[in-house]
């Protein structure tokens, strides 16, 4: 197995008394798609969170293609210099549930930020960079119009290929399809989808199972405070062995036909 | 009936020109002050540090729950005593309403900095961004089109505050005509030529000000 | 900078202040009322039917909130009795200035508490059969009101605030009582540092309050 892009290890986090999760280990290899599945308020959403420092654990360990991110303490606690947190982040892109576009920039304005404003690119070729991500999404036309002309969709491609621009690592998606009209959900999944036939790694929090079945090589559902069940799609989506496993999936069979 | 004569009050116009002059001479020394001491006042208010957040908060409140014209007395009476320096009417003015101005800027800052959703915070800090190019880049100029309104009436407030400064004999405009009414023993068309003039002059400035809001409204692209 | 500070000098002649605040709360309470209860006028006549009524309440808005009160008050004392044969006296040109200037500020708050409340509450109590003032009083005011209330108390310590103003016209008040000590005991250090605190003590838990009622109407809504 080659070395993974991204391991977690005894990651813990809880809000003053509420613990989300206490010990999580998770190895993403190169090339890995992970849907992480869950209930609402499972700890989906922190766990991402985690991995970009959104949120700063309370314990355990980062370690992004062997750095191992922050200064471990004795405590088992890891302090994390602003310099590190914004090392890290350039390298892992983030998709979130509500857009969060720049809504004062153009279109090409907002994924050409990052490479002006963080890596220091001149605007020129920035702009080039933004063109292309933009294309690839198939929004090169929007280019020179301001995010509130767009749809949901449009906007979450947008959002998308912001973060592909600066070339992460690996990318995290927070439920992208979750604030979206139905009809806009697939093409933005479509999207994904390409991404994943790239080979890009990716961590991807999602409500669309099926979408998940497709896509992920790798499926962890979260419970109880930690990774409850992980494996390939067929063994978690089609032979769940745990209960809580079972009854989520019979939940979300309901009303499918 | 009174019979009206403007005519003495004409002929000394540039009396009140000059008075005008200095109004705005004063208005806009503090609003250029003021909005430098709001934004930095606003920043150690919304900082972690206590030692930065205390004495910001104190200023604030001081000087937004105390009449100018206390304020405006205790710079030019009292803070010469204190320092040992003369203060001239236009020091002690500049100072107090550059403060004053700063103090209710730093809240409309602050108000507008909060009020920028916590997803723009998020979406900047996930691409890498710093705290100031965040501030700079992300924040502020979305910041500074909702507070544009509050600062537009601040100023206008401002400039009509800037008659107090006629009691520390500063020849502003109301001095001037304090002066005029005086000399021509005309004081009912003196103050209401007075009157007009910031009647007009104010007017002028919330109608350019609506103006702006209402192509910002139109150019804001705020609903992401 | 080693100034030694001398406030006994101030607590000697506390009557004094005693005098301007008791002056000084006086003004306050006239202004307060009448400002207030003609602003609520004044915000009715910007939405009355008869199109005189709107536009003189416009022009009464416009003009108040458009020029400085000290010119105002000025005026009333220097150039309204040369026009009406009235005495003013220098507290009457402090209500006329004030109370009119805030009654403009207070009619812009009250319209904007009436705007804001939703036009299914005006159609539901049309379809009980209200009449538009029933409506107006039952419905409308009641909840504009609540909505505006921290508005409305920042109002009454601008006024209160605005008092000093008219020490101008040397009204015996708060700050001219305070200029009066500190010329007879040259310590004006002292004493505006004094009167500036007076203010502090009086206004402040009124200001820390309606910070806890914006906070607490804004979670309401
Ligand atoms: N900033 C916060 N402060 C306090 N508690 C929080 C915070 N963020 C999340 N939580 C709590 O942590 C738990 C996990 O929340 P999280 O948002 O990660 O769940 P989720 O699995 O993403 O749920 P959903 O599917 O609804 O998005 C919840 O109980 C939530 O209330
Ligand atoms: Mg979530």
């Amino acid at each position: 197995m080659p070395d993974p892009i991204l391991r977690l290890s005894g990651l813990a986090k809880s809000f003053d008394t509420n613990t989300v999760f206490e010990d999580v280990d998770l190895d993403v290899a190169p090339g890995d798609r992970i849907a992480i599945l869950g209930a609402s308020g499972s700890g989906k959403s922190t766990l991402l969170r985690c991995v970009n420092l959104l949120e700063i654990p309370d314990a355990g360990r980062i370690e992004l293609n062997g750095d191992v991110v922050g200064n471990p303490e004795k405590s088992g606690r890891a302090r994390y210099p602003e310099r590190e947190l914004r090392e890290l982040r350039k390298r892992v892109g983030m998709v979130f549930q509500q857009f969060n576009l720049f809504p004062h920039m153009t279109v090409a304005g907002n994924v050409a930020e990052g490479l002006v404003t963080v890596l220091g690119q001149s605007s020129g070729p920035a702009r080039e960079r933004a063109l292309a991500e933009l294309d690839r999404v198939g929004l090169r036309d929007k280019a020179d119009t301001y995010p509130s002309r767009l749809s949901g969709g449009q906007k979450q491609r947008v959002a998308i290929a912001r973060a592909l621009a600066m070339d992460p690592e690996i990318m995290l998606f927070d439920e992208p399809t979750s604030a979206l009209d139905p009809a806009l959900v697939g093409e933005v999944l479509g999207v994904i989808e390409q991404l994943a036939n790239e080979g890009r790694t990716m961590l991807l929090v999602t409500h669309e199972i099926g979408f998940a079945y497709h896509v992920a090589n790798r499926i962890a559902f979260i419970a109880e405070g930690g990774i409850y069940e992980i494996g390939t799609p067929d063994e978690v989506l089609k032979n769940p062995r745990r209960e809580k496993t079972q009854k989520f999936l019979a939940e979300h069979r309901r009303f499918q036909f | 009936m009174y019979e009206w004569n403007f005519a003495p009050v004409f002929a000394e116009s540039g009396l009140l020109l000059a008075g005008f002059r200095n109004t705005l001479i004063l208005t806009a020394t503090a609003l250029s002050g003021g909005l430098v001491v709001g934004l930095l006042l606003a920043f150690a208010r919304l900082s972690h540090r206590r030692w930065l957040r205390l004495p910001a908060d104190l200023v604030i409140e001081v000087f937004r729950t105390t009449p100018p014209l206390v304020q405006l007395f205790w710079f030019y009476f009292g803070l010469p005593i204190v320092l040992s320096v003369e203060m001239t009417p236009f020091m002690a003015a500049g100072l107090t309403f550059t403060i004053q101005s700063g103090a209710f800027f730093a809240e409309i800052f602050r108000a507008g900095i909060v009020s920028i959703e916590k997803g723009q915070w998020e979406s900047a800090k996930a691409i890498g961004m710093g705290h100031n190019q965040l501030m700079r880049r992300i924040i502020l100029p979305q910041a500074v089109k909702r507070m544009f309104p509050s600062m537009m009436e601040r100023s206008i407030e401002l400039m009509k505050t800037t008659t107090l400064v006629a009691t520390v004999s500063y020849a502003d405009l109301l001095f001037q005509a304090n002066e005029l009414a005086q000399k021509t023993f005309r004081p009912l068309e003196v103050y209401t030529v007075v009157a007009l003039i910031y009647f007009v002059s104010i007017s002028c400035v919330s109608f350019f000000a609506a103006r702006l809001e209402k192509r910002f409204a139109r150019t804001g692209e705020f609903s992401v | 900078m080693n100034y030694n500070w001398d406030f006994a000098s101030v607590f000697d002649n506390w009557w004094a202040l005693a005098v301007g605040l008791q002056g000084t709360l006086r003004l306050f309470a006239v202004c307060l009322i009448l400002g207030m209860s003609l602003g609520l006028l004044v915000a009715l006549g910007r939405r009355a039917h008869a199109k005189p009524v709107r536009w003189a309440s416009t022009g009464f808005v416009e003009f108040f909130r458009n020029t400085p009160v000290l010119v105002q008050i000025l005026w009333f004392y220097y150039a309204l009795p040369i026009l009406a044969p009235v005495e003013i006296s220098p507290f009457m040109a402090a209500i006329l200035g004030i109370s009119l200037n805030s009654a403009a500020y207070s009619a812009e708050i009250f319209r904007g508490g009436i705007q804001s409340i939703e036009p299914g509450q005006w159609e539901a109590a049309r379809a009980i059969g209200m009449s538009g003032l029933q409506t107006m009083r039952r419905v409308v005011l009641p909840q504009a009101v609540r909505r505006i209330i921290p508005s409305l108390t920042n109002r009454g310590v601008e006024i209160f605030k605005m008092t000093t103003l008219a020490s101008v016209v040397a009204y015996v008040e708060l700050l001219q009582q305070g200029k009066l000590v500190a010329s007879l005991n040259f310590n004006p250090l002292e004493v505006y540092t004094v009167v500036a605190a007076l203010f502090l003590i009086i206004l402040y838990p009124i200001v820390r309050a309606t910070y806890g009622l914006e906070r607490r109407l804004a979670r309401s809504d």
